[in-house]
């Protein structure tokens, strides 16, 4: 194949590259500036002989090494060598592009150079950091180098593209993580969907009774919040709704949703109830969610007590008219407002999104799979959810902990990390559980004067007000034992009461404990479906399935995809307070993307270069984003630069060589391979 | 250039293998990573300071779709004992479909690679997602060790006719460029 | 069903005696009599692990070798047994180097081992192969009134459960209950029978032993059913000492095949049950006249 300006023009010779003339161009003046990096390159990589050889290379005026180049002094070096030795082109060796190459483009602007005159060499997450041999360490930091000199030769001038954002904001999932993005943005004076699968908002917190560390009542903190969401002008909330699809990119998200049908019409339903008291089911017969299958509900029911929107649904599962169509519809008798509809169907709809936050949650690690600690075998046995529920006011029982009997416990065990910090089962530590173990602790010793035991591994209260609490609980009386439980199992006698088999480490023993309920404080873990929902909206899971951060200190709530952010528990364990503070941080990442009404992109888009294309077509199947059109007057490709989003297929695919990419040319990426390989 | 083909600059390789003993030989192995996945594999690597065979070097490119068969070609012409292609899992391509179409070209090079003679394990294609690191750690180490294992890249047809295989020759040094090289391997111990 | 080769192993040609005759009887009376692997030898039990792997690895092998030169899986009803050929066959399928040095050894004696065959317990094949169905259509003395703790054992579920559940496993619970006797709830059934400790740490495997019988006292059961002959012999012969230490009241071990044969229909002489240290016949006795 003919490639008109291969790397085969020597750097320092001129010729041109792909199109742009390099010909008559002022000599290349290359700046090499190598970081140590405090410690972290220096301890690994000879820095010294990286810059040597790095100022032995055609085209470098200077190489120079630095403590922090990433410091104002290391960029104000590059600054003042631009305006005093007259450089062209930089090159940064030190961390990774994705810290940092913003920085030094930056810091060359700053110089007077266009930005794309450089470029960075990652040396510290690539060498120093995964190789102890300071040798061989050494010399692949000076390929790496030797390569990006090479390259930096054929950089261009280029500008970075702009993207008009719009304003409306996709929020998906309506616990608090969502419920708060959703109000920040709203009273940002932004637009908000919030997207929820449930039939009412509110997650995980609105089943809780009290919410540590301060214990006030999760119900008068969050009530408040689910109606300032169904009453705000700038939301629209959609409950019973999925999201299917997403197309588009950054500023212009086109998204699917699907409504799942409620048979009753939200606009009409006024949550009266009488429908419920209609039923011909004269009891409940269904396990209830909310009560976590602790009470039974009807096929028409109310989510839950505090529910938003206050509207009733159908269960079309057990409903008599959907499995005989015979059914007497007392129920539609009895609402005067002529609100239930059999006959709904599922609903598809688009929306269009500027930005979207991700704050679907967790869900908790099922008991069953300790088998050990025997949920699902005595019925005494109880999850923390389970509990939180019982001790509820608005609860199963009123908010009395009593057993299934009916009879209030005497003295209760609480066994900590259930499923967390288990190589079997998940090895991470849920970070609230020991916390939520000590509330729990706490009120059931309030409420049934119980002996409370609680098994716990180490005792982990970080947080404000947390260690506080954990005194607190201590000094009422609960006995704290740290060791693991190793097995329980129902007394002989028959009465449901509970022999537990735990490690004393304090104590140096090993003691038998009868209870006569136990609860597993069971830790918390990524929604079953987590793999699905991040592949729908092309994020990244990280090893334990969490979605994952684009960096784990300085961008916590951004993605890999740009304007999707994360808030909550989907992202990884963490307490109301924390869930907040980052849904906070998201809504405020969308507002600043939004406010500042455009995204600057990498100029990384590809290009026809109309002289050489012979109009064959194959790359316009191949563009992901129907970014090519075949010009039929030209009989040539052209490619809407708005459109492309710089992958490149097309380039590598193009058999005469007539697609470039900016940033990505074949010329500076054969500099590159080639400059690792001319080993020096 | 391609009156260039015909130059008498040596291929380089055919000069390093035959310095380099068997013993003590380090295959150079170019990497030719997508930014959004292996990439980030490769700094998270480095974040959790794993360890790994240093002969990887890494080459970003945007998507694993950009990779033109050419560049492995390329690669191996220039020396390359290995090449190693790095893309998002199926499904996960930042770009929707690119690493299918890598996955595409690495198919068909791999039989083009073993018809001229060049062992089918200097050739790998990996998907490993921005969070497995340590699956990156596992891969570049066994990559070193299959390649040691291998010995350095022998050609079996002459580099001139390689050289024309890869691309009708365009790809052929200019004299300045090969003296450079030249000159830095003879300071090879 | 699948071929079967029997494989007794040691402890079930001394000791457990009753267990193999029992054992026997019980598949004869299902119609598939069982049949002992030709020149079977030593499994070297969980010892002889830990002081030569390889050499234990190929020991071990050699009787699964000689099962797949028949195409048969081997019917192995000691628990240490199972444990050790199980264990076996997993380490040489994922050690590449194991597998290639216990090759080696089984070349050299012209055998050879694939993977295909592997050691199946008689609780399995009972409950998977035959099947509790045909086991109650053959029951032709259900034993009414007969309440039993059943008793696992640590080494059929740990480290590896492969046919039951770990913590709470069942199968022997179906085949008794298929008798028609009472099987108690008993949370004690894979805890440690204190093995071998009985013997170097008395006070320690003696305790271990009282909680478990006293345990199934506690529960009501007559008699205690168990899998293992290391288990029956702590349980059976020591329970005079430990009855010395702690207050007990004689509890009869029996092997599970031998309760399920006397459902079969099988004479008490032919299945062992005289062999009993704790003798189970006035309990027996005291049920047949009850139910008669
Ligand atoms: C037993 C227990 C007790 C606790 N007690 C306390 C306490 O006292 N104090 C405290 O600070 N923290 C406590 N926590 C932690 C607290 O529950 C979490 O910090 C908080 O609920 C996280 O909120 P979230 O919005 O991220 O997730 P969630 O509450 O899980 O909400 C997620 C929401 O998204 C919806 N959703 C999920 N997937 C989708 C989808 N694909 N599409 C649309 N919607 C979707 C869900 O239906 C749900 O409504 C406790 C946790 C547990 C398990
Ligand atoms: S972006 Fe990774 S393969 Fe396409």
């Amino acid at each position: 194949m003919l490639r008109e300006n291969g790397f085969g023009s020597g750097p320092t010779s001129g010729g041109k590259t792909n199109g742009a003339p390099v010909n008559g161009d002022p000599p290349i003046r290359i700046g090499v500036y190598v970081c140590h990096c405090g410690t972290n390159i220096a301890r690994t990589v000879d820095v010294e002989r990286v810059t040597e050889k790095a100022g032995e290379l055609p085209g470098v005026t200077i190489a120079r090494d630095y403590k922090y180049m990433c410091s104002d002094p290391g960029q104000e070096l590059i600054k003042e060598d631009i305006e005093e030795l007259g450089l062209n082109r930089i090159v940064v060796a030190s961390c990774s592009p994705n810290l940092h190459e913003g920085t030094f483009r930056g810091a060359t602007a700053a110089g007077g150079l266009n930005p794309f005159f450089f470029q960075m060499v990652n040396i510290r997450e690539h060498a120093s950091w995964v190789h102890e041999d300071r040798e061989s360490a050494t010399d692949k930091a000076i390929d790496l180098v030797r390569a990006a000199v090479r390259r930096v030769h054929h950089h261009k001038a280029l500008e970075t593209r702009r993207v008009p954002i719009k304003p409306e904001v996709l929020v998906v999932g309506g616990g608090i993580a969502g419920i708060s993005a959703a109000l920040t943005l709203a009273d940002g004076g932004k637009h908000v969907y919030l997207i929820e699968r449930e039939a009412s908002i509110g997650g995980h917190m609105a089943q809780f009774d009290k919410t540590f560390p301060t214990l006030d009542c999760a119900a008068c903190i969050l009530t408040p919040k689910m109606t300032q969401v169904r009453n705000h002008p700038n939301i629209t909330l959609m409950t019973m709704t999925e999201v299917v699809k997403v197309d588009g990119f950054v500023g212009s998200y086109e998204v699917t949703v699907k409504h799942r049908p409620r048979f009753i019409d939200v606009s009409l339903c006024v949550g009266c109830q009488q429908c419920i008291d209609a039923c011909v089911y004269k009891r409940g017969k269904f396990e209830d969610e909310f009560d976590a299958g602790l009470s039974m509900r009807k096929p028409i029911y109310l989510p839950n007590a505090q529910a938003v929107p206050q509207v009733v649904l159908i269960d079309p599962e057990q409903c008599i008219q959907f499995s005989s169509g015979k059914c007497k519809q007392t129920c539609v008798e009895a609402c005067d407002r002529d609100a239930i509809f059999f006959d709904q169907e599922e609903r598809i709809e688009t929306l269009d999104v500027g930005a979207i936050i991700m704050a679907t949650g967790f869900q908790t690690f099922d008991a069953r799979r300790s088998p050990h600690y025997g949920y699902g075998i005595y019925p005494n046995v109880y999850t923390a959810l389970e509990v939180e529920r019982l001790v509820n006011a608005s609860g199963p029982t009123g908010g009395e902990i009593v057993l299934r009997d009916g009879e209030k416990p005497t003295a209760v065990g609480i066994v900590h990390c259930v499923g967390s910090r288990n190589q079997k089962s998940n090895p991470w530590c849920s970070k609230v559980c020991c916390m939520y173990s000590l509330k729990l602790a706490h009120l059931i010793k309030e409420k049934t004067d119980a002996e409370v035991y609680n098994f716990y591994i180490d005792m982990r209260t970080p947080g404000k007000g947390f260690e506080e609490f954990y005194q607190r609980v201590a000094s009422e009386g609960t006995h704290l034992i740290r060791g693991k439980v190793a097995s329980v199992y129902q007394q002989a006698d028959g009465d449901g009461e509970l022999l537990v088999d735990v490690e004393d480490t304090l104590a140096g023993m090993v003691r038998r404990i009868p209870v006569d309920m136990l609860v597993l404080a069971v830790g918390l873990e990524p929604r079953y479906d987590a793999e699905e929902v991040r592949r729908t909206f092309n994020i990244t899971c990280s090893g334990d399935g969490w979605f994952m951060e684009r960096h784990p200190k300085l961008a916590p709530v951004d993605t890999f995809t740009d304007g999707v952010y994360l808030a909550g528990c989907c992202q990884g364990p963490k307490d109301i307070p924390e869930t907040v503070a980052q849904a906070g941080a998201a809504a405020g990442q969308a507002l600043a993307l939004i406010g500042r009404g455009y995204m600057e992109l990498e100029p990384n888009t590809a290009q026809v270069i109309a002289e050489d294309c012979s109009g064959c077509k194959t790359c316009i199947p191949l563009c992901p984003y129907q970014a090519i059109l075949h010009d039929d007057a030209e009989n040539r490709a052209e490619i809407n630069e708005v459109l492309c989003k710089g992958c490149g297929v097309c380039v590598a695919a193009c058999p005469s060589g007539s697609i470039v990419q900016n940033l990505f040319e074949d010329t500076e990426i054969y500099e590159e391979i080639e400059g690792v390989l001319a080993y020096a | 250039m391609l009156e260039q083909a015909d130059s008498t600059v040596q291929a380089p390789q055919a000069d390093l293998t035959s310095q380099t003993s068997a013993e003590d030989f380090e295959p150079r192995i170019v990497a030719l990573f997508c930014n959004w996945c292996t990439y980030m594999a490769a700094d998270l690597a480095g974040t959790s300071r794993m360890r790994y065979a240093p002969n990887v070097r890494v080459v970003r490119v945007m998507c694993s779709g950009r990779i033109d068969p050419q560049f492995v070609m390329h690669a191996f012409a220039r020396g390359a004992d290995g090449v190693l292609i790095g893309g998002c899992h199926p499904g996960d391509c930042h770009y929707q479909e690119g690493n299918y179409k890598a996955l595409r070209r690495f198919r068909l090079l791999r039989r083009v690679i073993e018809s001229l003679g060049i062992e089918r394990e200097r050739l790998r294609l990996e998907w490993i997602s921005a969070s497995e690191a340590d699956r990156l750690r596992k891969v570049a180490d066994e990559m070193a060790a299959d390649i040691r294992a291998l010995g350095p890249l022998q050609l079996s047809i002459p580099a001139e006719e390689f050289r024309n295989a890869e691309g009708a020759g365009a790809e052929i040094p200019s004299p300045e460029i090969a003296g450079e090289t030249a000159a830095k391997e003879v300071a090879v111990p | 069903m699948k071929k079967l080769a029997y494989y007794p192993g040691c402890s079930l040609s001394g000791t457990g005696r009753a267990y193999d005759e029992s054992l026997r009887a019980v598949f004869a009376a299902l119609g598939e009599p069982l049949e002992e692997l030709d020149d079977w030898n030593c499994c070297g039990a969980t010892s002889y692990m830990s002081i030569d792997k390889g050499k234990a690895y190929a020991l071990a092998s050699r009787n699964l070798a000689l099962a797949e030169r028949e195409d048969a899986d081997l019917l192995t009803p000691c628990n240490a047994c199972y444990l050790v050929l199980e264990k076996t066959r997993r380490h040489l399928a994922e050690s590449a180097e194991m597998g290639g040095r216990v090759r080696h050894a089984l070349d050299a004696v012209g055998l050879g081992y694939a993977g295909v065959v592997r050691a199946r317990h008689p609780l399995e094949v009972l409950t998977q192969d035959i099947g509790v169905e045909r086991l109650k259509e053959a029951v032709k003395e259900p034993l009414k009134g007969l309440k039993i703790a059943p008793y696992y054992g640590c080494q059929i579920v740990r480290p590896y459960a492969t046919f039951d559940d770990q913590y709470h496993p069942q199968t022997m619970d179906q085949l008794l209950k298929a008798t028609g006797a009472k099987v108690v709830e008993y949370p004690f059934k894979t805890r440690c029978c204190g093995a071998s400790q009985t013997g170097t740490l008395p006070e320690v495997g003696l305790h271990l032993v009282y909680r478990l019988l006293n345990e199934a006292k506690a529960r009501g059961a007559d008699v205690l059913a168990v899998i293992c002959s290391l288990c029956h012999f702590n349980l059976d012969v020591y329970q005079s000492k430990v009855r010395r230490e702690y207050d007990l009241e004689p509890i009869p071990i029996l092997y599970f095949s031998q309760i399920l044969g006397l459902a079969l229909g099988v004479p008490a002489k032919k299945l062992g049950i005289d062999r009993c240290v704790v003798s189970a016949t006035p309990v027996l006795e005291r049920r047949a006249a009850h139910a008669a």
